[in-house]
Formats: C-alpha cells, structure tokens, sequence
C-alpha cells in the first residue's frame, strides 16, 4: 500500500519567532510566560515588600520609603520602575489566567472569540497598568 | 497506541498533566479570590496606611487565606516554570539543575512568606 505523503511540521525555535507575525492571541500567550517568569524570579522582592509593610511601623515606613530613597545601590527610580514591571505583570497573568479558565469552562475557543477574549486582555490590562502605574509615578 | 506495551511502551512524558493542568487552575482561582479580597478591603473608605494595611491581614481567616495563597502560588509557579524549562532546554543534565534549582527557590521563597505571616 502506498504511503500517502504527509506535511512535516518541525518545531519553532525561539530565534524564529521574531519573523512571525502574531496574532492578538498569540501575544497574550507569550506575555503571559514572560511576566509569569518575571514574577517567578521577583518573588524575594515581593515577599520583601509583603514583610516591610506589615511587620511594623517602622519596617512600613522602611518600605514607604524605598520608592523615593531606594534599596541599598539599587535608586528609588528603579525600584519604581520594577514595581511597575511587576504591577503590569500581575495584571496581565491575572487577566489571561481568567481567560483560560473561562475558555475551559465555556469552550468560547474560536478564532473569533480567541480573538476578541485577547483583546480584552491586552486592552483591560494595560489601562490599568498605566493607571497604577500613574498612581506609582505620583502623576495623581 | 494499543501495540505500545510492556517493553514497548512510550517512555516519554511525565503521565501527570491532568493533575498538573487542574492544580494550576485550581490555584489560579484561590489566587483570583485572594486578590479581589485584598482588593476590595484596600479600597474600603479610610486612609491608607500601616494601621489599615496591617489590619487587613490582623483577622484569622485573613491569615488562613494567606497560607493558602502562599502555597498555591508556589505549587502554581511550580507547575508554570517547569513548562517553560521543557519546552526550551533540552539538555536533560541542564534542565534537570534548572528543575531543582525552581525547587529550592520556591521552597525558601515560601519558608521566608510563611515566616512573614506567622510573626503578624
């Protein structure tokens, strides 16, 4: 019997994808690894912020005030600006998480509605990561 | 599939994706509700400050969720970096480090939350 020939698909290296042009979805995706993964290596900041702002008053103020004086060589501007990197990236890895578990619980997995559900994340977690991210900088 | 047993069978793969798929929403979900916990009692009228903040996480069942949200976050995280390491590092002895190392750096990570939230 004659093998039908079948379409080889080989895997995508990571150098690759720069050519790719992605779709909405496929942005959601990648930036929910990349700011899982940059929460994931930030976890002994965040616990760090978690101990100073409760343990005490005085640690509350240790923590109020790396924002402006900084944590030993590492400048208040730069904190801030990690802080906001972190904002962004709960708010984004919440977003897409809860659209994986509506796309598991109402199968709403067509291209369309992929599609849309993306665009909602992108859209809804970037306004209020510049929201926040006005409140950290002190623009309100 | 059917010929693939005994000797034969398919060596690959670590046999506990469901369990690993669930736990992560299933952590996901506790994380979801802890956030908007937190959220809404940080938004409660009244000044934000130490007195505010601390009181938030004062009540036992505050402490509880927190736990909770601890260990689900590093089982979630766990689950999470793991996938990263499979898809891109091929090189078993290298992803093997890498595997261990996530261990240990979620393991002290909790060690360190958890000593946190019981002197509160």
């Amino acid at each position: 019997m004659a093998q039908t020939p079948r379409p080889v698909f080989t895997n995508i290296h990571i150098t690759q994808i720069v050519k790719y042009r992605m779709p909405l979805a496929a942005w959601v995706s990648i930036l929910h690894r990349i700011s899982g993964a940059l929460m994931f290596l930030l976890l002994p900041l965040v616990i760090w912020l978690f101990d100073n702002s409760l343990s005490s008053e005085t640690s509350y103020e240790r923590f109020a005030a790396v924002f402006d004086t900084g944590i030993g060589i590492v400048p208040g501007i730069l904190v801030k600006l990690v802080v906001f990197g972190l904002i962004w990236a709960y708010l984004h890895h919440f977003t897409a998480g809860l659209r994986h578990v509506r796309m598991d619980i109402t199968h709403a997995t067509s291209k369309e509605q992929g599609r849309h559900s993306a665009a909602f994340t992108l859209v809804f977690s970037l306004v209020l990561t510049v929201l926040l991210g006005a409140k950290l900088f002190g623009v309100f | 599939m059917s010929e693939r047993i005994g000797s034969k069978r398919l060596v690959v793969g670590a046999h506990y994706g469901l369990r690993d798929w669930m736990s992560q929403r299933a952590t996901a979900v506790l994380m979801a509700i802890f956030t908007i916990v937190l959220l809404v009692q940080v938004l409660m009228p009244g000044p934000m400050g130490y007195d505010k903040w601390a009181g938030i996480f004062a009540p036992q069942w505050m402490k509880f969720l927190t736990f909770v949200v601890i260990i689900s976050l590093a089982w979630h995280a766990w689950v999470g970096v793991r996938d990263i390491w499979m898809d891109y590092i091929k090189p078993v002895w290298l992803r093997l480090t890498l595997q261990v190392g996530t261990l240990a750096w979620l393991v002290g990570c909790v060690g360190w939350a958890l000593q946190v939230l019981w002197r509160l």
